[in-house]
């Protein structure tokens, strides 16, 4: 160790050393500028004003609240309603226009499928999918298939009131469990979901009693599904002759139909989401694809 | 000590002479007793500027002139481009997140532009100091300019040097109040103006103008004006050469980065030295004995705007500004012997003329080839990207869920989300193709075809617009993944983009 009580000066820039050395190389000695000090003063002062204007402290069963009385939660309101303002003019128009007046004018068609995107994300997504995809038993909102109807009044009111919800508009419509109530024997019920894949252009057993299952067919499906099987819309009753179906293509899925009927439901949307987002969600969902005009 | 390397070497001659010459600008030794107890932070020395003129003081006036000039007129410079863009040359449009350099406009996306300047200003500020050292720290820089027109300011009012000296170790006299408050007035308003400045480069300059008279200007403006006029007095009125030791990273840089034959401001010490007074230098020449022709008066040291003396070498504090060169030769003149004791030079030339070599000056040398070829690729990419730079693109999406939606007739369909983006000012409307799927039918979600049967895609001026756009395929039988192109057409003009995707199938 150096000598603490003399001072030592380096011999090369005469700058004064802090003594200390390691391996033969001496530390200089340039302290800071004072300027710098009382900076770093102010800083603490600072910070000082920061406990008092905003919440900081933990108490027993609270805290300091601040005097400015910021609160996260409100920042968020005041940011939403920042963002409804900013929305406010087109939210307006697309509250006035039809569902079909949005979707001819391309404005209020990118802002309304921009609104609805999240909102279908938000509460249809669980059961139709993240894109409308659909499983088994929730319809693919993408394809051209309808069971209530593909315009803009009818997915409209099929958000609006639900399907067999309880809703008092809500869509009504009943397949019956022909089987587990006792209205048809298992031979006819065979020999119907026969016929019906024969009518979609399936593949049919060699044993399958098509003439049997035409008349079943004819005498207890045709009231809802028609004669030639195209489905009836009204009462929700699907096109049987397609190639798409709900709860699968196989003659297992269809037997099951006949036998236990099928019923599925969606919720009514009216009340629990607002006009415009329901207006929204239909030019968005039916602009997914399958939209008719 | 027989070769000296890099900006920290002293000339040998200095490094020879007795320790009381060695007083370093932040040498604590003249303030604080020797003992034990070193200081932890050090006082403040105040420098005293003083008056020169000259050659380089003429210079830093132009450059002061010009470089304030851009920055204080640029917001007003106008530019027409049309009904859909702002009227200003320069403008940073943060609402609409564009950037507009008169001919130029560039989107969010392209401020890669940027990596491309900060890389040519890197070089630049590389190749200037492999040729003359310090010239941006010395001319350019911001502190610099704005700290050389609060000293002329000061000078203004407070008097040169000597007088504000005087006057600053006298007692608190009306006049002296009067003028130091004349002087902050002063400085605060040149902080206001250059605040008053930045602001106008983000919106409309001459309605910011009137807005900001008529107190209509939003708080933010107001903010930053009270921000920048804060930071401009404290940092150009007050802080001046402390900026320069303590806070900037780039003399600490520069000294890593220059060589021994980067010019630099030196004092020719095989000139100069041995030092004498003037008197006494007279009589040892007139006896004919060795004599420099330094006579020692500092004047170097007094017009040195962050207080060092030159004659020690080049140093961390020197910025390389060329006042004490002004300095030196208006003595040189007067007493009769050759100007530019101190110049723009190397200590290895100071080494060749004492050996009796011819001096060197290696401008074009390894380093200043390697920087100015990097300076020339790079500008030459980005003059190219901004020459074939497309005023159209498009980008596309495949729907993810569903891959592929099964129709009632048994046709399989993509859907996709199609991106076009529209660069030029004025509405566009594009044709759409799809290519790699024959027989495929094509529609857009809520754009029916036209009569002829093209599919055409409207987009705003300066704006992008997103269609859905669903692809069907009847053709039965397709493999898993089909490649697929998409393509833009411009009709009016023929311009194109294209890009690639999939349709995919069972």
């Amino acid at each position: 160790m150096t000598d603490r009580t003399q001072p030592e000066f380096d011999s090369y820039t005469g700058t004064q050393t802090t003594g200390h050395e390691w391996d033969g190389i001496r530390e200089l000695n340039t302290p800071l500028p004072r300027w710098w000090l009382w900076i770093f003063y102010a800083t603490i002062v600072w910070s000082i004003g920061y406990w008092i204007v905003y919440p900081s402290w933990p108490l027993v069963a609270s805290y300091t609240t601040g005097t400015f009385g910021w609160h996260s939660r409100e920042a968020i309101v005041s940011d939403l309603a920042a963002l409804k303002a900013q929305r406010g003019p087109l939210m307006d128009k697309l509250g006035a226009a039809s569902a079909a007046e949005i979707a001819s004018d391309p404005q209020l068609l990118d802002f309304a499928r921009a609104l609805g995107r999240p909102a279908f994300g938000d509460n249809c997504a669980p059961c139709h999918g993240p894109g409308g995809g659909g499983a088994k038993g929730y319809p693919n909102l993408n394809d051209d298939e309808w069971l209530w109807g593909g315009k803009l009044d009818d997915i409209e009111a099929t958000i609006r009131h639900g399907i067999r919800s309880a809703d008092p508009k809500t869509r009504l419509g009943s397949m019956p469990a022909f089987g587990r109530d006792n209205i048809m024997k298992r031979p006819e019920i065979e020999a119907a979901a026969d016929h019906v894949l024969s009518m979609a252009g399936l593949p049919v057993g060699a044993n399958a009693n098509l003439t049997l299952g035409k008349q079943v067919f004819a005498a207890q499906c045709a009231s809802c599904h028609g004669d030639d099987g195209k489905g009836k819309r009204e009462v929700g009753a699907p096109n049987v002759t397609d190639s798409i179906w709900l709860y699968g293509a196989d003659r297992a899925a269809i037997v099951d139909g006949i036998w236990n009927g099928r019923g599925a439901v969606m919720p009514a949307w009216a009340g629990r989401l607002d006009d415009t987002t329901i207006k929204a969600l239909t030019v968005y969902v039916h602009t997914l694809g399958g939209g008719e005009r | 000590m027989t070769t000296p390397r890099g900006a920290g070497s002293e000339p040998e001659s200095v490094a020879a002479a007795p320790k009381a010459r060695l007083v370093a600008v932040n040498d604590t030794t003249q303030f604080d007793e020797p003992d034990d107890d070193t200081p932890l932070y050090v006082p403040r020395r105040k420098i005293y500027p003083q008056r020169v003129t000259g050659t380089y003081r003429r210079i830093k006036w132009i450059v002061l002139l010009v470089t304030l000039g851009i920055y204080y007129g640029l917001p007003f410079v106008r530019w027409d481009r049309g009904p859909n863009a702002p009227g200003q040359a320069v403008l940073v449009d943060f609402p609409g997140s564009r950037f507009y350099f008169f001919f130029i406009e560039l989107w969010p996306q392209e401020v890669y532009y940027f990596t491309g300047l900060l890389i040519l200003a890197a070089m630049a500020l590389f190749l200037m100091n492999a040729v003359a050292g310090r010239v941006w720290c010395g001319y350019l820089c911001p502190q610099t300019v704005w700290t050389d027109l609060f000293l002329a300011v000061e000078r203004l009012v407070e008097g040169d040097r000597r007088e504000h000296m005087r006057r600053d170790a006298g007692p608190w006299t009306a006049e002296r109040l009067a003028r130091a408050g004349v002087k902050h007035f002063l400085w605060l308003m040149i902080a206001w103006w250059t605040g008053g400045a930045w602001v106008l480069y983000f919106a409309d300059a001459p309605t910011l103008v009137r807005d900001l008279a008529t107190f209509q200007a939003p708080l933010i403006a107001y903010g930053w004006i009270g921000i920048l006029t804060v930071t401009t007095y404290f940092l150009a009125g007050h802080l001046r050469e402390q900026v320069c030791l303590y806070m900037c990273p780039w003399p600490r840089i520069q000294a890593a980065l220059t060589d021994e034959h980067a010019l630099n401001v030196t004092y020719r010490y095989d000139r100069g030295e041995p030092r004498n007074s003037l008197k006494k230098s007279e009589a040892l020449r007139a006896k004919g004995e060795p004599v420099g022709d330094c006579i020692d008066c500092n004047q170097c040291v007094y017009v040195c705007p962050t207080g060092v003396d030159i004659r020690q070498g080049a140093s961390l504090g020197c910025i390389q500004c060329g006042l004490c060169i002004d300095a030196c030769d208006t003595v040189m003149a007067k007493i009769g012997r050759p100007a530019r004791l101190i110049a723009y030079d190397t200590d290895l030339n100071i080494h060749r003329r004492q050996q009796g070599q011819p001096q060197r000056f290696d401008i074009v040398r390894m380093r200043t080839v390697l920087y100015a070829a990097v300076i020339a690729i790079v500008g030459g990419v980005m003059l190219y990207a901004l020459a074939t730079r497309t005023s159209e693109s498009i980008a596309v999406i495949h729907d993810r869920n569903p891959m592929f939606v099964r129709l009632s007739d048994g046709a399989i369909r993509n859907a996709y989300t199609v991106r076009i983006v529209n660069k030029q000012l004025m509405s566009r409307e594009f044709t759409l193709v799809v290519s790699g799927l024959p027989g495929a039918t094509v529609e857009i979600a809520g754009a029916p075809p036209r009569a002829d049967g093209r599919l055409m895609l409207a987009v705003g001026p300066d704006q992008t617009r997103e269609f859905r756009v669903l692809v069907t395929s009847r053709s039965g039988a397709l493999p898993p993944s089909v490649p697929v192109g998409f393509h833009i057409y411009d009709p009016a003009t023929g311009e194109r983009a294209d890009t690639n995707n999939h349709f995919r199938g069972p």
